[in-house]
């Protein structure tokens, strides 16, 4: 966002006191002028130092010129969404503070806590349509960044925010996605400290992208990776597959399909924090975005050098994702999500941690899917629900473009 | 999801199902493998070769595993049967000429989108500027041409009678409607010619064939009696779930060891004898059966491709378009031929799963998921060491 002269916006104080007697008579002409003069200035000054009041219906250029339609975009719009939303408990322990937003200084400034590591990730989100059943793309911008610091191993804290607006978006649409980040924002205890708003010409863009940069704070001491994987190892599967990925493709809307379902777009921290409490031997993790399920086992494989066997039946598939895969003749393993992390945990917690990551809501139905083997390195194979067996590879091309 | 029909379900699996599940019943499964087994022990030195003519048979095979399941006895050969994998690299060159036309919107399935031409892809050329646009229907592409009339939208239809009844109802649309800047780049093929031919070929050494299933919902089974009255090889129509693929199989094999040679239906739920006189009826007032159409590495085959008839001249993108029509010869490397004609198996072509792949495919069958090299590629590469020695390549 435009940085500095948010002092406009803080400032109270009315004119009254200038205005109310602004047309008293006076003996001479050139205090008589003087005072018209003072009036007047006062006057403007009053209205420059109201409260943006944001009336526009649409984006224009001038709301990305850095000007005063950039300000009042900031203090009418933006601010006033995103700001005072946060997390941020009594704790201190997660969640930035929308002070640091307030300040509009050209960055936040954030304190680290002894004994932890700084994770920072950052993802764009381009999702059309920008609002399906289940979420919108402003969920997305929260969950899909705060979700890649919790697979970290990362206690999500704050966030930036990056808009780049069409010339003639709907202020209202915006309002609206604002709304969406800042209430993911709050569910999943992270704050916005800081944001960019960018305007493009008409067609230039699709309408409006957001990209959120995520920081958070790890345990020095915490280990994941695919160097700790072994051979007899179990993959767990943290919900339903494919909600996200067909919920979008419904909502596009030129399937003439209706599904009862919704996207599973959710933080997934508190899933992942009750996994590692349980097995703090968990090796791995990874939510399963784009590509599915079936990507990240794929770089599981690779990055670990074993085989990953896959238990068809157990995957869990809610039936409406099933049907509609089966019509479009797609692989529900590899349609996206956007609240589901595949994990991979040493056997004999396998049962510890499935209670600890069901008991979270939104995982009630996390499942183990399948293992880690010496066999076939490097290589998903599934075996099929029908009992033969098949490769999983890696997607190629793109079965849904744009669903995040 | 559920099939519309009202036929009952194969003797050997259970009813009450949605269509899908009992399918897909692992134990139906066994028992329809332990029947073919039984039928394999009464030939105990013989190979059996088969054809799956259906490009939706070779995905159900690799998809379900079937291919890791069957006795290595029994040999399942890809056929001809995937309309993507069919289309020749000049007609792709003729499609990127329609798209790079000023004021064109080309509109096509997504299979389509990454079949190689002479020297670029409808993706590439999407991505270069032309307005290429992915439909899941022709009437889609129809109803692009209603909102935007400004633009000449051209539907590059593909398949075989499958879709044409689809393609059909469009344009009887299209002409009841009075679109006038909507056009068909039609492809259509018919699925007899390239079995005639097949059956035809040197050294055809194949002992049935399953039947497509699709295909056979649109003509029927009728057509097919030649297979085994001129030809003397059974076949069987089959659905593409993986129990309907076994069933197919073991009737192929009761027939051989019955002494029978007979056109039989396992498609029961939804194909009949006379086929669906409705689409064929459409086929017949839109299209008309072109001399000749190439097929990829099948070379000209004659009778085996679909024009718009005279009638429709209005809307054919053939004679709007000033395409280069020109024959390109398929890359040296590339035996797409060999594995769509049954002579080669995927893996046994030299470039295949090395420089050709489904990211950068040299040959059509590497492209659609229905494509033989796709589906093996994509499904099959691991086979399990304790069940069939893997072969290499």
């Amino acid at each position: 966002m435009v940085d500095k002269a948010w002092e406009h916006t803080a400032s109270e104080h009315t004119a009254s006191e200038h205005t109310a007697s602004e047309h008293e008579a006076t003996e001479h002409k050139a205090s008589e002028h003087d005072d018209g003069r003072r009036a007047a200035l006062a006057r403007i000054e009053a209205w420059r130092q109201r409260a943006p009041v944001f009336k526009d219906d649409t984006i224009t250029m001038a709301h990305g010129a850095g000007g005063k339609a950039s300000q009042s975009l900031l203090a009418g719009v933006i601010l006033p969404a995103l700001a005072g939303g946060g997390g941020g408990g009594a704790d201190g322990a997660d969640g930035g503070s929308d002070a640091e937003l307030r300040r509009l200084d050209d960055g936040a400034v954030i304190d680290m806590p002894a004994g932890h590591r700084l994770v920072v990730t950052t993802d764009a989100f381009v999702v059309t349509p920008r609002f399906f059943s289940g979420g919108s793309i402003g969920d997305l911008a929260v969950n899909g960044t705060v979700n890649d610091l919790a697979v970290m191993g990362a206690t999500p804290h704050a966030l930036t925010l990056s808009l780049v607006l069409e010339e003639g978006f709907a202020v209202a649409e915006l309002r609206r996605i604002l709304d969406d980040v800042a209430a993911a924002a709050k569910v999943a205890r992270v704050t916005v400290v800081a944001g960019d708003t960018k305007v493009v010409e008409r067609e230039a863009a699709d309408g409006c992208y957001l990209t959120t940069t995520g920081i958070g704070f790890r345990r020095t001491e915490a280990d994941l990776g695919a160097e700790f994987v072994e051979p007899g190892d179990v993959v767990i599967c943290s919900g339903p597959i494919g909600d996200h990925g067909i919920a979008v493709l419904v909502a596009r809307g030129d399937l003439a399909l209706t599904a009862d379902l919704a996207s599973d777009t959710r933080p997934l921290a508190p899933a992942v924090a009750a996994l590692l409490d349980a097995v703090p031997a968990t090796r791995w993790l990874r939510d399963a975005t784009r590509g599915g399920a079936a990507s990240v086992l794929n770089e599981l494989a690779a990055a670990c050098g074993f085989g990953v066997e896959v238990d068809e039946a157990a995957v869990p598939v809610r039936r409406p994702v099933v049907g509609a895969c089966e019509l479009l003749g797609l692989d529900p393993l590899y349609i996206a999500n956007e609240g589901t992390f595949v994990a991979v945990v040493p056997a004999e917690g396998s049962a510890d941690a499935l209670r600890a990551v069901r008991s979270v809501p939104g995982c009630e139905e996390a499942a183990v899917i399948g293992s880690v083997v010496d066999d076939h390195p490097q290589l998903v194979v599934a075996n099929t629900a029908f009992g033969g067996t098949r490769i999983l590879d890696m997607l190629v091309g793109d079965p849904l473009p744009r669903i995040c | 999801m559920t099939s519309p029909t009202d036929r009952p379900p194969p003797p050997s699996v259970r009813s009450g199902g949605n269509y899908i599940d009992e399918y897909r019943d692992p134990a139906a499964a066994r028992a329809l493998l332990s029947e073919i087994d039984a039928v394999m022990a009464r030939h105990p030195s013989r190979r059996f070769k088969f054809m799956e003519v259906c490009g939706g048979h070779t995905h159900a095979i690799y998809r379900h595993g079937i291919e890791s399941l069957r006795s290595a006895s029994i040999e399942l050969v890809h056929g001809p049967g995937c309309p993507v994998c069919v289309i020749p690299m000049g007609r792709i060159d003729d499609a990127l000429a329609v798209a790079n036309t000023d004021g064109v919107t080309l509109c096509c399935f997504g299979d389509m989108m990454r079949v190689p031409g002479g020297s670029s892809s409808l993706l590439e050329v999407k991505a270069t500027g032309a307005d290429v646009r992915v439909v899941y229907s022709p009437l889609d592409a129809l109803d692009i041409a209603r909102r935007e009339p400004d633009r000449s939208v051209v539907f590059l239809a593909v398949g075989f009678e499958t879709t044409a009844p689809s393609t059909a109802a469009t344009l009887l649309q299209a002409r009841d409607d009075d679109v006038g800047n909507f056009s068909v780049m039609c492809n259509h093929v018919t699925i007899i010619p390239p079995l005639k031919a097949i059956l035809e070929s040197p050294g055809m050494s194949l002992d049935g064939f399953l039947g497509p299933g699709h295909v056979s919902t649109v003509i029927g089974t009728k057509p097919y009696r030649f297979v085994a009255t001129q030809y003397g090889r059974p076949l069987v129509t089959a659905g593409f779930e993986p129990v309907d693929v076994l069933q197919g199989v073991l009737m192929l094999l009761r027939q051989i060891d019955e002494g029978r040679c007979e056109i039989e239906n396992q498609y029961r739920r939804v194909v009949s004898a006379e086929g669906n006189a409705k689409a064929l009826g459409l086929m017949r007032e839109v299209f008309t059966v072109r001399p000749h159409f190439e097929w990829r590495g099948l070379g000209f085959i004659p009778h085996s491709g679909l024009g718009l008839a005279e009638a429709f001249a209005r809307w054919d993108a053939d004679r709007l378009f000033d395409v280069p029509g020109l024959r390109v010869a398929d890359p040296k490397a590339c035996q797409c031929g060999e594995v769509l004609k049954g002579a080669l198996r995927p893996w046994e072509c030299k470039v295949f799963g090395t420089a050709c792949t489904p990211e950068t495919p040299i040959g059509t069958c590497m492209v659609s998921s229905e494509g033989a090299c796709a589906a093996y590629y994509n499904y099959g590469r691991y086979t399990p060491r304790d069940r069939i020695p893997v072969r290499s390549g």
